[in-house]
């Protein structure tokens, strides 16, 4: 399996990060590098494994449903980089 | 009376009780050497003013009897944790001026157990890294010097790399640091000093930033394995906003340390033993093995058989989670934003900038082994071989105790050494990652110097939550390894 | 059935699943202490965890397992002892963490079924292939500034039930039978709120259209539809926009379509266009929801009668129409009201009281039973002075509408009034005699075989009596003048 340009900038979209031109080649042979690194794991023979679900031992703990938190939108909002009044901002969104 | 500097956690937190110093005195002398290692680029963000006023208050408690188990002692934290009011940012562009409004549970803990805080100390770009030269905020520079002629500035291991420099360069008694891969042990070896990732569970995650959420633990870098006993107990416990912490009483770990290991069984996993591995390395973990054996423990030779496999497992499994926790950087609520013109430009701006290139390699990589057809491929198939890591080491502690190997494969190297080559820095976690993927709890003691006169650990694991016996062993490993090498920085060396 | 859609080229037929999103009854959100109240000023029910600041994880509310496995009970669904939530990772401006936290693979309820009333009478079943659970997300505002959307996150993290129904509805109005019958079943169980107005119950409708007896089209996903006449609109049309692609040659695209109240359409979500590659993997924060069947033994032990069973017990113990039954037990409130109207009365009187008057006069001054001015025991009491006598049926509609609009009670408009039927057999004697005195030409055409002048005469009497004469000792004593 190995990743061309067009899965590179794919993969970067679905990532939400801009990858220049320029440094699409770069990255494509690094992703590819260590694909192929990790693809020595097919020599594992797995059949009947179970994936890990989780290394803790106990079961999920659960809470009561009791309100503990107040208004805290000063405390939600303080490190917003565009606050509009209660509200967040981002560039308009077309549906 | 010596150097304040030079007492450890627990000979300081002694001699604020008999009353020979105060913690504002101790903690000034910290400030000044902070001051004094500015060149160390340990700290991201230093804040004396609130460390001045947090050890009056632990002088007062002092005075009136109520001292708590950190109480008076300062120390750093490591830029992961969130802080209230304090910059936390991660090593990262993106979290430009964000100010938590809340305090991690670990370092709420250790507040109230009297603890000082000298500011947060610099790391790897969340905490992605095996060097601290991926930080936004520069390399940290190892206090150590190699005997071998040149004057190279090397790296103090990653991702706390500031933590250790800090505890190995004196500008702090003790620091936090996290551990996703060997992010604790590592730079303890590289730098001297002890370094303990504590089960899995152990200590709580929340207010951490979370680079992999299966993997990370808190845990903390001290001078030697006594202080990690008492800063892990003041750290550790049952947390229940982090649902996967666990609910179990923390034991006096300190109480553990008992210098006694005769009868104990200790693990030598056969497969530690890996091509290309430098000979001193080899050698190092014979010592430590003799030193075992010649303290009464029961030397066992074991076999885990996936652990070659540990590290693709890791870097399929931590980039995953990695992709997913990181998509919370995204412009809108906190840190940097980077306009554009449209909310996708907007995203990508932000992340394109606000990430350095190691971090965007992972979050790619993990995007990628969860995308559409590739799944099970990656991320299903490592979570079976994380299985299969697992039990391998259900089964040897079934026979054994603890487990002794190298922390690291090679000792400190040059700040741009490896950089070109992404999986050649991987390969300094070969030794940490399979426990890491087991939730097993491990540490890093100092046990000698390499050819080139930098400290090289070797590494202790125990069973899940059984972080005394390991401790247990450390100590009597500390004792009979007597490491006393001093860092160049510190006058050491030449 | 005459469900089938008749387009230029022949009948086409309607394949309809619907996914229910019902907000779970709870006074704390999914995975945070934050309060799930509607209506809050912007942003002020927010926790750290619902805006997803750095290091903040999620803890489970009990409450809301315990709901969901209640809801899957109600619906006869499989209960999973072992769930697992997952990542659904997608980048939007009112989803925080850049992912949902939902149930991908392993969901806590799984295959069940419901019985939906069709409008003829006729009953069908229909599949439910899952219920998760998942957390909602914010809130984002388009009209506020022209330049920008504006994000609430009050709703994020709010505890979601998906119930998923398998594409077993033909018909816009199955669908609406369908959605109906949900509200009702998690009313009754307290699980949801089942207020579509308020979003606590929103619709995914999956439409695609076939020649009948062959393989399924594609479909379109027609996203939070708000109503459940919104639901038939929004299917109709959906239907037959398919039928007219494909009738002309073209071809359905797969896609996200959003529904247009003011235009009764339709239309392409373009933000949704991306191809959606949603990266799910179990949520390393949270470990599988774990439960035990003696848990879930206790709550379905404790289940309340459920529409279904309330029905049949109606039909059997109260004797009334199936379809009367039906409308009756819809909404619990209905229920209770009706079964304390009809306890030691004549229970199709009290039917047919409810279902008449009283849902007519609710309607047309659009309230609901909850609003209602007249008690389940004034209402009784009305209906009391029906059967022993004391009103006649037509007075009593009379005092209905006075105790509507005062809220007083039948007694005292009775007396007040003095509408007390008039049942003293001599004072309607006089009556009767009175009228046939005055009307000599018409009794001679009714002996004469004018049957039908009988009811002329009644009404006369009637009449003279301001409709207080009890009507059956009229007809009596008429019926002895005139054929006696």
């Amino acid at each position: 399996m190995s990743l061309d340009k067009a899965t590179v900038q794919n993969i970067a979209h679905l990532a939400r990060i801009r990858v220049e031109d320029e440094r699409l080649d770069a990255m494509v042979g690094e992703l590819n590098a260590i694909l192929g690194w990790v693809e020595q794991l097919s020599e594992v023979d797995t059949d009947g494994v179970p994936p890990l679900a989780s290394v803790t031992g106990h079961g999920l703990p659960m809470r009561a449903d009791e309100v503990t938190e107040g208004d805290l939108s000063e405390k939600v909002l303080a490190n917003a980089p565009d606050p509009a009044g209660q509200f967040y901002s981002v560039p308009k969104v077309i549906d | 009376m010596a150097d304040l500097l030079d007492l450890s956690l627990v000979e300081a937190r002694a001699a604020l009780d008999r009353g020979e110093t105060s913690s504002v005195e101790l903690t000034q002398v910290y400030i000044d050497a902070i001051e004094r290692g500015a060149g160390l680029n340990a700290f991201i963000t230093k804040t004396p003013e609130k460390a001045l006023a947090m050890a009056e208050a632990s002088d007062v408690r002092i005075a009136a009897g109520e001292a708590g188990a950190m109480e008076g002692l300062p120390i750093g934290i490591k830029d992961l944790f969130c802080t209230e009011g304090v910059l936390a940012t991660a090593g990262s562009h993106i979290l430009d001026g964000f100010k938590p409004t809340y305090e991690s549970t670990v370092t709420a803990n250790l507040w109230r157990n009297g603890a000082v805080m000298l500011g947060k100390l610099n790391m790897d770009e969340f905490a992605m890294g095996s060097a601290n030269v991926t930080s936004y905020y520069g390399p940290v520079v190892n206090p150590w010097r190699a005997q071998d002629g040149g004057n190279a500035q090397l790296v103090p291991g990653g991702s706390s790399g500031g933590s250790a420099t800090a505890v190995s360069g004196r500008l702090a008694l003790a620091a936090t640091g996290t551990d996703t891969g060997g992010s604790i042990r590592q730079p303890a070896s590289f730098t001297g000093i002890v370094g303990l990732k504590p089960t899995y569970g152990r200590c709580s995650r929340w207010g951490v930033v979370a680079f992999a959420s299966s993997l990370d633990q808190a845990g903390p870098l001290t001078r030697d394995v006594a202080d990690a006993a008492l800063m892990l107990g003041a750290m550790a416990g049952h947390d229940p906003k982090d649902s996967t912490s666990a609910d179990l009483a923390v034991p006096d770990f300190s109480a553990a340390l008992t210098g006694d290991i005769r009868g104990l069984r200790i693990g030598v996993p056969a497969e530690y033993r890996m091509d290309g591995m430098p000979g001193e390395i080899e050698t190092l973990w014979q010592k430590g093995v003799q030193l075992m054996r010649e303290a009464g423990a029961e030397i066992v030779d074991i076999s885990l058989p996936h652990t070659k496999y540990a590290l693709p497992t890791y870097y399929i499994i931590a980039p995953a989670e990695a992709s997913s926790n990181l998509a919370r950087y995204d412009g809108v609520r906190f840190g940097l934003r980077v306009d554009g013109d449209s909310l996708d430009e907007m995203y990508e701006n932000t992340r394109a900038e606000g990430f350095g290139p190691e971090v965007q390699r992972r979050v790619m990589i993990g995007t990628y082994v969860l995308s559409a057809g590739y799944y099970d491929a990656y991320y299903v198939k490592a979570q079976k071989v994380r299985t299969l890591i697992r039990r391998d080491f259900d089964q040897a502690f079934e026979t054994v105790d603890a487990i002794l190997t190298p922390t690291a494969p090679s000792d400190a190297f040059a700040i741009g050494e490896n950089e070109d080559d992404p999986i050649k820095m991987y390969l300094n976690d070969v030794f940490t990652v399979p426990a890491s993927m087991a939730g097993l709890p491990g540490m890093s003691v100092p046990v000698g110097l390499s050819d080139r006169g930098l400290p090289l650990g070797l590494q202790v694991l125990a069973k899940p939550f059984d972080e005394a016996t390991m401790l247990r062993v450390a100590g009597v490993l500390e004792q009979a390894a007597d490491f006393d090498a001093v860092p160049a920085y510190l006058g050491g060396g030449t | 059935m005459s469900d089938l859609i008749t387009g230029e080229t022949g009948d086409w037929e309607v394949v309809i699943g619907l996914e229910i999103h019902a907000q779970v009854t709870t006074k704390a959100k999914l995975f945070s202490g934050a309060p799930t109240e509607f209506g809050a000023e912007p942003n002020t029910q927010v926790s750290l965890v619902d805006a997803a600041l750095p290091g903040m994880l999620p803890v489970i509310n009990k409450e809301v397992v315990r709901q969901a496995v209640r809801t899957g009970l109600g619906l006869g669904a499989k209960i999973n002892l072992v769930s697992v939530f997952d990542r659904k990772n997608y980048f939007y401006p009112d989803l925080p963490q850049g992912y949902q936290i939902s149930q991908y693979q392993q969901p806590i309820v799984g295959e069940g079924e419901v019985e939906v009333e069709l409008e003829d009478g006729s009953e069908k079943s229909i599949g439910i292939e899952r219920l998760h659970l998942e957390q909602d997300a914010g809130k984002s505002v388009h009209d506020l500034h022209p330049a920008k959307t504006y994000i609430d996150l009050n709703r994020s993290g709010v505890a979601l039930m998906e119930i998923v129904s398998k594409p077993d509805m033909r018909s816009a109005a199955e669908a609406g039978a369908y959605v109906r019958k949900m509200r009702s079943i998690l009313r009754y169980l307290g699980t949801c709120d089942g207020n579509m107005q308020e979003g606590s119950l929103r619709c995914d409708c999956n439409v695609s259209v076939r020649r009948p007896g062959e393989e399924l089209g594609t479909r379109c996903e027609i996203k939070n539809v708000n109503s459940i006449r919104f639901v038939q609109q929004a299917i109709d049309y959906e239907a037959r926009r398919q039928v007219e692609i494909v009738e002309e040659g073209g071809e359905i695209a797969q896609e996200t379509r959003l529904f247009d109240p003011n235009r009764g359409e339709t239309r392409s979500m373009r933000s949704k266009e991306d191809a959606h590659d949603y990266r799910y993997f179990p949520d390393p924060d949270l470990l599988p929801l774990e439960i035990e069947q003696s848990f879930v033994d206790a709550l379905a032990a404790d289940l309340p009668e459920l529409p279904d069973a309330k029905k049949m017990r109606f039909v059997e113990q109260y004797g009334l129409a199936p379809h009367d039954a039906d409308q009756i037990v819809e909404d619990r409130e209905t229920a209770e009201f009706y079964e304390s109207l009809a306890e030691g009365r004549d229970a199709k009187l009290a039917a047919n009281w409810l279902l008449g008057e009283l849902f007519a006069a609710l309607n047309k001054s659009d309230n609901t039973l909850a609003d209602s001015p007249i008690s389940a025991d004034g209402f009784g009491r009305l209906l009391d002075m029906i059967s022993d006598g004391t009103i006649s049926g037509r007075i009593a509609k009379d005092v209905f509408v006075e105790m509507f609009e005062s809220g007083r009670d039948a007694e005292a408009i009775v007396e007040e009034k003095g509408l007390r039927q008039v049942s003293d057999t001599g004072a309607i004697e006089a009556l009767v005699d009175g009228v046939l005195a005055e009307n000599p030409d018409k009794i001679a055409e009714y002996k004469g075989g004018k049957d039908k002048l009988f009811g002329f005469f009644i009404g006369q009497v009637m009449k003279k009596s301001q409709g207080k004469a009890n009507p059956a000792l009229v007809n009596e004593l008429m019926r002895t003048r005139l054929d006696g």
